[in-house]
């Protein structure tokens, strides 16, 4: 039990209010370190894997169970980064931790890595938010830096094990903000029954001030952020019945 | 006792004697549905109301007076009748002749009443002159009796904002009384307690208590004068919901013609009206809409009620407050909860009426209420940013279930307890004078125990604590006393006869204390004891600065480190004052809260070791420090929950403004988390919690555009202003609050 309480990992940060990232009132903690080189990142203090502090298992736990009269029957914690994959063991300990607790559990990740400690966690997962950036194979090698097979692959195995999923995208004029890509990103919700959700986050920019600060080029910091009306338009089509 | 008023009621213990809780608990219906049923602004509503919001653009452009009788000295029958447009209005009765004309009200104090008509542009009359030429005011008593330690406490802020200069406030009649009993009945009872008296020993209380009595029997009467000018006989109890709305207003119109005071609550009505509006309801004679009009009425006459002032105290505490505290909500005892139709009537008039500060709408949250009452008071925060929530599993188990909110998080049981409010004093410039061995470096003053200046090169936390202590002691014993001047001479000058004739004749009675700088303070000893802190000295050796290197705990992280050091320190303050006996053995409590004064509290102390800035201002209430906070919003509200509502029985504020992104991406799940956060909150036991959602950007625009926002209306500390009422300081200190934002 203290083992598995001490297994350290390296986090960016821990956000005690999160009420976008799944259902109800969350408590979120941000892991250190990404394989993917998104253009539209907006924590490029995340990438680093050596970057962060450490902390134990039981401590973000401990920490997490202070806001447990918070949560209600929807909430819980939520694991983003970062890519919480590329510590799946620690996330897994986590999650353990949580569910001992009663706590809910939902993983918010680019589905890009599958190995068998990512298998392990999803055991203890109670909900993905998968984040599927494009519908496209070329956009995806070009701006994300991984093959767009990955996160499908990962959503197969959602789908087999029936675990409750909301696909998420982040609109960015230009690249994604068409109705056929939005048609598409429909298409994969609707062949894996686990998805119930799909949520188009807006392109921020206001990650801006990060890139300067860390010296770096903000890849799409040339890209307008997309308008209310176009999101709604394409939230629409979303909505329309298949 | 029975008569035709009543027909329809469950009767009960409440006939026999004056008992307003059991007659709602035997009559009223719990209301568990939506907020569907809701009747909208009828056209004789908006065509009012509009007429109103033209007198209040008017009053803006006047400077924020419309008017002033400079020659009538206000009371209950002082003034003829007045009204807004009698034929359109339902409920009557205005403070003076006219809407938002303001009366003058000198018995709180002569100084205060002369500078403000002169600050307006007006001249107080010779006549009203002649008349308190020879007759002593409350703050004439006061300043007889003040010893010289306290003018030097008053004179250098680390007590500021006492009640010496105007009426003391935050006393709620039960102004429900007149509307179920009618006043002949409560002078009948008042009279058997004054005889009863005879039986007993005439020391000095008895005596005293004997002639408050001939005063409240007095009032009575003059509040049904006063009636009868608009034609209304409230000797007898209502006999229909119109006359339940209008003779508690009534009540509460002779309280406010009588007394100036700080804050004018006024208790717990809603649920009340609704057992008069469904009654009628279910005869006939009332429809929803109708049941709304009513509610709405009265709602505009409580939205003119105004008190004369000076600039500067608008000023301290941000516009034309009155604190028309209003109950919303709560559970009974019994398990059943206390939101009736009239709960989601009174929060309704922020729609039918638009948003406002006043009355003052305060919501018993418990997490039994109704989830449908729930969600609607999320949305009507979401929407309005005009309501706080205070926190009813935590009071009622110690007020029972038919208390109220005075002023801002004061509690008491309707018409069985009164408070004698004492402001606050400044525990940050304390730590500074108590650092300086009895000096206070902003104003130069000497005061307190004389001591050397405390000399290290890195102030030790241990050798600060056992200096800070003795400082609080001394401060403690003072603050006391100081209290027990201003209520004694209270009561002998400016005693509340209609509030008091609205209460019990054997009344509790609670001193209520307070602190301001919690989190300064609080920070500033975590800085001490966890980082590096140097004090900095002038020329003539008083500390006047502080070098603070190295990392610390703050308070507003969740972090016990910290939090516990506050929640130490108002257990500290209470345990001080408790050794110094009161005025009329009143129980000693204390509050967190500074209402919009954390400015000017800041503006009066010298730079702490917590790094804030000489003059910065405070954060409000038990607030954390602006911007400290690291890891969010709950982390914070964790922080503020720590301390103690035992030791903090007058109330702990916390103002949380959150932005719609950061509370969810739909308007249905920023209800649901809002709700889910309250949840939390209370079930932490935390005590109250001013809710915002809304932008930083919004008030940028309001700031620089103050136009294009006459309504916007935020909760601040305690209670909820219009933005446009508060001084450019106030409001460039309110942009730089902590904004919890979507990460």
């Amino acid at each position: 039990m203290s083992e598995i309480y001490n297994l350290t990992g390296r986090i960016h940060s821990i956000q005690s209010l999160a009420a976008s990232d799944g259902p109800g009132v969350r408590f979120a903690v941000f892991l250190q370190g990404c394989p993917l080189r998104c253009g539209c990142c907006h924590n490029p203090d995340t990438w680093n894997p050596d970057g962060g502090k450490v902390i134990s298992a039981g401590e973000i736990v401990e920490k997490a169970t202070r806001y447990r009269t918070y949560f209600g029957s929807a909430g819980g914690v939520t694991v983003s980064g970062g890519e919480p994959l590329l510590q799946a063991e620690f996330v897994k300990t986590v999650f353990s931790l949580c569910k001992e607790q009663g706590i809910n559990t939902c993983l918010d990740t680019s589905g890009c890595i599958w190995n068998e400690d990512v298998e392990k966690l999803l055991g203890v997962t109670d909900r993905v938010l998968l984040d599927v950036k494009y519908t496209d194979e070329e956009k995806y090698r070009k701006y994300v830096g991984c093959k767009m097979e990955k996160p499908l692959e990962f959503l197969r195995r959602l789908n087999e094990k029936r675990i409750p999923t909301t696909l998420r995208q982040v609109i960015i004029p230009s690249l994604n903000d068409d109705e056929e890509n939005i048609r598409a990103l429909k298409e994969i919700a609707n062949s894996h029954p686990c998805v119930d959700k799909i949520e188009l986050l807006p392109f921020r920019k206001m990650c801006q001030i990060k890139y300067d600060n860390l010296g770096m080029e903000f890849p799409f910091g040339n890209l307008p952020e997309p308008t209310p009306e176009n999101l709604k338009r394409l939230e629409s089509i979303l909505a329309e019945s298949v | 006792m029975e008569n035709s008023y009543w027909n329809g009621f469950v009767g009960g213990a409440w006939q026999n004697e004056i008992n307003v809780r059991d007659f709602i608990q035997a009559n009223y219906k719990e209301y568990k549905g939506d907020a569907s049923f809701l009747a909208k602004a009828t056209p004789r509503t908006e065509s009012l109301m509009k007429k109103v919001q033209a007198l209040f653009a008017l009053e803006r452009q006047f400077g924020g007076v419309l008017d002033i009788d400079t020659a009538t000295v206000s009371s209950l029958t002082s003034y003829s009748p007045g009204y807004i447009d009698k034929d359109n209005e339902i409920i009557f009765g205005m403070q003076t002749n006219r809407p938002l004309k303001r009366g003058v009200n000198p018995f709180g104090g002569m100084r205060m009443a002369r500078q403000a008509c002169e600050a307006y542009g007006y001249k107080l009359s010779s006549k009203v002159e002649e008349e308190f030429r020879f007759r002593t005011t409350h703050n004439d008593g006061v300043f007889r009796a003040y010893t010289d330690e306290m003018r030097m406490a008053r004179k250098c802020h680390v007590i500021t904002g006492l009640p010496d200069a105007y009426g003391r406030g935050r006393i709620i009649g039960d102004y429900r009384r007149v509307a179920l009993y009618g006043v002949d009945r409560l002078i009948e009872e008042k009279k058997k307690d004054k005889a009863a008296l005879a039986s007993g020993a005439f020391n000095t209380a008895q005596i005293r208590l004997d002639e408050e009595l001939f005063r409240q029997i007095a009032f009575l009467g003059y509040l049904k004068e006063m009636a009868a000018m608009y034609g209304f006989d409230i000797s007898r109890p209502a006999k229909n919901a119109r006359e339940a709305v209008q003779w508690t207003y009534f009540a509460y119109l002779g309280a406010i013609k009588e007394q100036n005071g700080a804050a004018m609550s006024l208790g717990r009505v809603s649920t009340f009206f609704d057992i008069y509006m469904e009654r009628d309801i279910a005869n006939g004679t009332l429809t929803e809409e109708g049941a709304q009009e009513l509610m709405d009425d009265f709602v505009i006459k409580l939205r003119i009620a105004r008190h004369l002032r000076t600039p500067e105290y608008n000023e301290l505490f941000g516009g034309d407050p009155m604190w028309i505290t209003e109950a919303v909500g709560g559970m009974g005892e019994d398990g059943r909860t206390l939101v009736t139709k009239g709960s989601f009537r009174v929060l309704n008039t922020l729609y039918t009426l638009g948003s406002s500060p006043e009355p003052n709408l305060t919501v018993l949250w418990s997490n039994a209420l109704p989830e449908h009452f729930k969600k609607f008071c999320a949305k009507v925060s979401a929407d309005t940013d005009s309501i706080q929530y205070e926190n009813d599993d935590l009071m009622r188990p110690i007020y029972g279930d038919d208390y109220a909110i005075a002023c801002c998080v004061s509690a008491m049981k309707v018409g069985k307890q009164m408070q004698f409010f004492g402001a606050r004093c400044n525990l940050a410039k304390l730590l500074l004078i108590a650092l300086n061995g009895g000096y206070d470096a902003d104003s130069g003053v000497h005061i307190g125990p004389q001591m050397p200046v405390m000399d290290a090169e890195k102030l030790d936390f241990d050798a600060v604590m056992e200096r800070y202590q003795i400082y609080v002691e001394w401060l403690s014993h003072l603050y006391v006393n100081t209290m027990n001047i201003i209520h004694y001479m209270h009561d002998k000058y400016a005693y509340e006869k209609i509030q008091m004739a609205l209460h019990d004749t054997d009344v509790h009675r609670f001193m209520a204390f307070g602190v301001a700088g919690l989190s300064v303070v609080a920070d500033s000893l975590s800085a001490i004891k966890y980082a590096s802190v140097r004090p900095v000295k002038d020329a003539s050796g008083f500390i006047t600065d502080f070098v603070t290197t190295g990392d610390f705990p703050k308070f507003g992280n969740d972090d016990d480190r910290v939090d516990l050091i506050a929640k130490d320190m108002t257990h500290r303050v209470i345990t001080e004052l408790r050794k110094t006996p009161t005025y009329r053995d009143a129980e000693h409590t204390l509050s967190v809260l500074t209402i919009t004064s954390n400015v000017m509290y800041g503006k009066n102390t010298g730079a702490t070791p917590d790094g804030r800035k000489a003059a910065a201002p405070f954060a409000p209430g038990a607030n954390p420090m602006h911007n400290r906070e690291e890891n969010g919003a709950l982390a914070s509200l964790n922080s503020v929950a720590k301390i103690s509502y035992d030791d903090c029985r007058d109330g702990i504020s916390n103002t949380f403004s959150i932005t719609p992104e950061a509370l969810g991406r739909t308007e249905g799940e920023r209800i649901d988390n809002l709700v889910a956060i309250l949840d939390g909150y209370f079930a932490k036991m935390a005590h109250h919690i001013n809710v915002n959602v809304l932008n930083r950007e919004t008030l940028m625009k309001a700031y620089e555009n103050p136009e294009a926002y006459p309504n916007l209306t935020i909760r601040v500390s305690g209670y909820a202003v219009n933005f446009n009422k508060l001084s450019r300081e106030q409001q460039r200190e309110v942009i730089s609050r902590t904004f919890h934002e979507s990460v």
